[in-house]
């Protein structure tokens, strides 16, 4: 009976879990997590801080999850070394555990770049939920806080802030926020709305310099912009991104680029030994090439998928691409491909903007097949493109269609349905 | 609970289980799925009560989807496989090993429209709240699901899957 070993317990090692013991029910599983109590969800971190979540709500999976499922969870422990030829993991404390399979599923860490004044008191990065039951601590005592980045994580603590009562200026180097996934109209309409809820957006601009409080140097007390402007604050949150946590690989012989390369059943290229998540690149159908995407949900189907595979049920990994779904501040949005494809006779742009109803539809395609999609304020039709996107159906007959309010699956031919569909429905 | 009509197989403990289907060809487009579904997700479950009185009016888990001359009513189907439990940041979606629904705890459900932009039917919208997601429960207190009994052309087949 082969023995399992997952190291990081988020959703590549939930997800990684559950398939193993949809097949094995019986194996030997070992999950190791540096968290004591992992099986929460990190994108819901910034509901924790707005105080929307209690920290019951951010368990996505019952208390009891590891016992259930028979996993011995080695939690509040890390993972240091592997062994890949004797198939070991060596423990903080000096110990082993020995596998027959390994998933490597160890995340992203922030990525802090070197600002001078950065170990002040009052700086924080936002991923985890230690980073968030810091910051909540903090709350109470700030007034003013600067968001480093306006990225996802960056659009996610601000709102939090908000809601708490803060007044933050959130600072974006691009020229708009959320730049990779949006494009600069849709971005646009986040902005304002994230203006209007008393937000300081400064963008082209990053933070050259963190100072401290006249009478303690060691606390946050403004930051310095790169055009010199000065923002007081008490807090920073420094959000630009996240990058693979590979450490525990390093001086092995497994693979990397950026992060960890996998095939399409999530297998290094070392026999035995898997990886998913933020640490791996897996592939992108869209870019057709495997690249970075720590999003929850890839994380979560790439551990699925490792997990059947290494319990020995053949399954393979369909893709992924760039895909968010956004919440905050009251404007749903959904993102997915490409969404700024550059200029160039290759793509087919179609727009819906209607400006007085706040809402903005865009879908970018490439030989009349979908590679964007961007939905503001109207996104429940989202799925079914996104199911054309995967499929790569050829969209010319009905693409003027898409944008449609009335679109669905009804608009999609018999002949079309029947093969996207298959069985009855 | 009574999920509609589940019962074993003989010696497996293998539950059959209901899906519904939509018969194209059979759907005049006449919305009453929409108005029983209504119905049976209200307050009252009594139409004019939940037409005229109930703030936010109840909304329909099931859609007529209308493309004339086509037209078929679609809900969640419980997929086997489904994208929506996959990809819920939340563990609201969740697949119920038992009777194959997948099921939606709305007060786990943080509204991050993520099961909206995977699910490839298009089945699921986002509450009259605008908090939370809803989509079909199948009805799981009814013997037949709303819809389909309510379906005057025989539309909507309420089908016995194997699990």
């Amino acid at each position: 009976m082969p023995k399992y070993v997952i190291v990081g317990a988020s959703a590549a090692g939930i997800g990684a879990v559950e398939a193993i013991r949809e097949v094995d029910p019986v194996g030997s599983l070992t999950v190791i997590s540096e968290e004591a109590c992992p099986q929460y969800s990190r994108p819901m971190i910034s509901d924790l801080v707005s105080g929307k979540a209690e920290f019951d709500k951010m368990m996505c999976r019952e208390d009891q999850f590891w016992e259930k499922k028979g996993v011995q969870a080695l939690t509040g422990r890390t993972a240091v070394r592997l062994n890949l030829t004797q198939k070991w993991v060596a423990l903080d404390k000096g110990d082993h555990v020995n596998f027959d399979k390994l998933l490597i599923a160890t995340g992203g860490m922030p990525f802090v770049p070197k600002i001078e004044g950065a170990e002040k008191e009052g700086v924080f990065s936002f991923t985890t939920l230690s980073d968030a039951e810091v910051l909540a601590e903090k709350i109470e005592s700030a007034g003013n806080a600067v968001v480093v980045g306006g990225g996802l994580i960056g659009v996610s603590v601000t709102e939090a802030l908000v809601k708490r009562g803060l007044r933050v200026t959130m600072v974006e180097l691009k020229g708009n926020i959320l730049s990779l996934i949006l494009d600069p109209t849709a971005s646009e309409m986040v902005e304002n709305v994230i203006s209007n809820a008393g937000v300081n957006i400064v963008s082209g601009q990053t933070v050259q310099r963190i100072l401290g409080k006249p009478e303690a140097d060691n606390v946050v007390g403004g930051v310095v912009l790169t055009n010199g402007d000065l923002v007081p604050c008490d807090l920073v949150i420094i959000a630009i991104g996240v990058i693979p946590r590979v450490e525990l690989i390093s001086g092995t012989d497994v693979k990397t680029n950026r992060g960890i390369i996998v095939d399409k059943f999530m297998r290094t290229n070392v026999s035995d030994v898997y990886a998913s998540g933020d640490v791996a690149e897996a592939y992108d159908f869209v870019l057709g090439e495997n690249r970075l995407l720590p999003l929850w949900p890839l994380a979560q189907l790439e551990g699925k998928v490792a997990g059947y595979n290494m319990a020995g049920k053949k399954a393979e990994y369909p893709g992924g691409t760039a895909m968010s779904a956004l919440k905050y501040f009251d404007i749903p949005i959904i993102s997915i491909g490409i969404v700024n494809p550059r200029e160039d006779d290759a793509y087919e742009i179609l727009v819906k903007h209607q400006p007085e109803r706040d809402l903005y539809k865009k879908i970018v395609l490439k030989d009349d097949v979908i590679v964007g999609l961007t939905l503001v304020n109207d996104i429940e039709r989202a799925g079914v493109i996104f199911h054309l996107m995967k499929n790569c159906v050829k969209v010319k007959k009905f693409k003027q269609e898409l944008l449609s309010e009335d679109f669905s699956l009804a608009t999609l031919s018999r002949s079309l349905r029947r093969k996207l569909y298959p069985g009855e429905y | 609970m009574n999920v509609c009509s589940r019962f074993r197989l003989g010696k497996g403990e293998v539950y059959n289980m209901k899906r519904i289907i939509a018969k194209e060809e059979y759907c005049m487009g006449c919305g009453l799925c929409e108005v029983y579904c209504t119905v049976q997700h209200s307050q009252s479950k009594d139409v004019i009560k939940a037409y005229n009185r109930e703030i936010p009016r109840p909304l329909s888990r099931v859609k007529l989807e209308v493309h004339k001359p086509v037209s078929f009513a679609i809900q969640c189907r419980h997929c086997e496989d489904a994208p929506c439990v996959t990809a819920c940041l939340s563990g609201a979606m969740q697949k119920d090993e038992e009777t194959g629904l997948v099921t939606h705890n709305a007060d786990k459900c943080i509204g991050c429209w993520t099961c909206i932009m995977v699910c490839p039917y298009g089945a699921i919208k986002k509450d009259t709240s605008g908090k939370v997601v809803s989509k079909c429960d199948l009805c799981s207190e009814l013997e037949v699901p709303a819809c389909v009994a309510s379906c005057p052309n025989g539309a909507l087949l309420c089908k016995e899957v194997k699990p």
